[in-house]
């Protein structure tokens, strides 16, 4: 079995574009298959320590696996109104690095730019930021435990709203 | 009924700016975000730039964001701890007690220049403070706070009680917008009556999370209107509440500790008293733009209109001192963050409902009317209703009115 350190980034990339296609498919439940199964997913919130435990200071969103499921389960409901019908989105992700293995994870930071049409109300929202994974090898191959993504935007303004996973 | 072009008409949303924006007492902050003498936070009320922040001789001050010269925002950081303001543009400098410090080539001018404080920072007319919450008010002849807040001090008590030491502002506020009136946002902070439509996804998670326990049904409980347009909902919570109604989610640990609170509640304030604090809930709106809503956690919402459809939002999470690095801090995060902000369980949808109003208020010409009679009885005085009566929308409008109409200056 292929360990930890035996991912280029070449390795990396395709789980990260087969990641993005996922989302902008609306195939959720597939996508919550590349996480374990108490993966976390976190948005900090954009002013203060973007790394500050969520249990600590009030992050966008901070879920655990059992809220990560719930909001994969919420989206696909036509009553996730924000989301129904669903926007059109398209992921782009770039500057892919990694920055080696630390207490049994792989991490690594991409850069990602996310635009959001809204087929409702007409507008365009892009969110763009940092995202930071920590990766186990497990015997299915690579999984997220935890997904980081730092938005570099000051504010929610104008998009008012988070309800895509970025 | 209310007239739909009141979402939409520009000249509208100028009057409000004028007469309720620039006279009613409008939230900027609370005392525990500025810890440190210095601290201070650049906050926008009402299109004013405002500085809140904790002087040298830790007295609680508000500016306004501008030099007395040539009118330059003497702060341009969110927030910070600063002994003075230094003007980027020529270079005046101001203690953090608004008095003036340097101005450029002093020699220059005539010797009694500045005199009477006049190149000192300009402080807002107003600004007053109940419990933690300060507010400002532009208009130097308001009432005072406490006499506005009128009916809404009960409410505020009950909620601040909680804490056994103090309550606090946890970390920093949520900032997002919606491209919707700030009167519809006003309207969904105090409508209970929306929530199985719009959130069936939320009402599913806290099924799942309570192991079914929590089941919405007749609810028992009351709105008020609070007077000068404030209005509150109270009733029996239907979710986990840290304060204090376990669920199976927390674990029987938690279980222990929630019962120890709720011991402390019926010790400190009686079992009556008690059981509102514990496991009632409460959405309060005072007028015009702060929401506090004791509901599955706390949060302190103040909404800015900028446009007669768009605003913006800033929440805040609050919570008791002696929860920090406790289980229960994180619950009560969890909680808020499963409902509540623009990624949560509920918001979201709230927002789109908001937006879509806005989008088809722009049909007024032939579709005129929002109608708000739910629960009217027009032989009574519509001071207190059902949970789900649309009276804390009337209270609202009523406010409203009152401010627009009222004459003088």
């Amino acid at each position: 079995m292929r360990e930890l350190k035996d991912w280029t980034r070449a390795d990396i990339e395709d789980w990260l574009y087969t990641e993005a296609a996922l989302l902008d498919e609306w195939r959720l439940p597939e996508w919550r298959q590349l996480f374990t199964e108490d993966a976390s997913y976190l948005v900090p919130n954009m002013a203060g320590d973007p790394y500050a435990s969520p249990a600590a200071t009030l992050y966008l969103i901070a879920d655990d696996g059992h809220h990560l499921t719930e909001r994969v389960k919420r989206l696909g409901k036509k009553t996730a109104h924000a989301e129904y019908p669903h926007s059109i989105t398209h992921r782009t992700i770039s500057n892919v690095r990694l920055l080696g293995i630390e207490n049994g994870d792989l991490k690594v930071s991409c850069n990602f730019t996310t635009n959001r049409a809204n087929s409702q109300s007409g507008v365009i929202d892009t969110y763009f930021g940092r995202q930071e994974y920590k990766f186990v090898q497990s015997t299915e191959g690579l999984l997220a435990r935890e997904k980081r993504s730092i938005l570099s935007i000051g504010a929610l303004r104008p998009h008012g709203r988070l309800s895509i996973i970025l | 009924m209310i007239s739909r072009e009141a979402y939409t008409d520009p000249a509208v949303y100028r009057l409000e700016m004028d007469r309720i924006f620039s006279r009613c007492w409008l939230y900027v902050g609370h005392s525990t975000e500025l810890g440190k003498p210095g601290d201070f936070k650049t906050r926008t009320l009402a299109d004013r730039s405002l500085i809140f922040l904790k002087d040298r001789n830790g007295s609680f001050r508000c500016f306004l964001n501008v030099c007395p010269h040539r009118g330059a925002q003497v702060c341009r950081l969110r927030e910070g701890n600063a002994r003075s303001f230094n003007c980027i543009y020529h270079g005046w400098i101001f203690e953090n007690t608004g008095k003036s410090l340097s101005i450029a080539e002093p020699e220059t001018y005539s010797p009694n220049f500045g005199d009477g404080g006049r190149n000192d920072l300009v402080p807002v007319p107003r600004f007053e403070e109940y419990r933690g919450f300060w507010f400002v008010n532009f208009d130097h002849k308001a009432s005072s706070l406490k006499e506005y807040l009128g009916g809404t001090c009960d409410y505020i008590d009950i909620i601040v009680d909680q804490a056994a030491t103090e309550m606090h502002i946890v970390g920093n506020s949520q900032e997002y917008s919606a491209r919707a009136n700030w009167k519809l946002l006003a309207e969904n902070s105090i409508d209970i009556l929306h929530v199985e439509a719009l959130h069936p996804t939320y009402l599913d998670l806290v099924a799942t999370n309570s192991g079914g326990a929590m089941k919405r049904g007749k609810m028992q409980g009351k709105c008020i209107d609070l007077g000068n347009g404030h209005s509150v909902i109270e009733r029996q919570a239907t979710y986990g509440r840290p304060i204090a109604q376990w669920i199976s989610l927390w674990g029987e640990e938690a279980k222990v500790e929630i019962d120890a609170i709720y011991a402390r509640l019926v010790k400190q304030f009686g079992e009556e008293r008690a059981i509102r604090m514990s496991r009632y809930a409460r959405n309060l709106l005072i007028f015009p733009n702060l929401v506090i809503n004791d509901i599955m956690s706390i949060t302190v919402r103040s909404f800015q209109p900028k446009a007669a459809d768009y605003m913006e939002v800033n929440v805040w999470a609050l919570a008791p001192r002696e929860e920090v690095g406790t289980p229960a801090l994180e619950r009560r995060l969890s909680n808020f963050l499963e409902f509540l902000g623009p990624g949560g369980f509920a918001t979201p949808d709230d927002i789109e409902a908001l937006e879509s109003c806005q989008r088809a208020a722009l049909s007024a010409c032939e579709a005129p009317w929002n109608d708000l009679s739910k629960g009217f009885d027009p032989n009574g005085d519509d001071r207190i209703g059902d949970t789900k009566d649309e009276l804390p929308q009337r209270a609202f409008w009523r406010g409203w009115q009152a401010q627009l109409l009222r004459t003088g200056t």
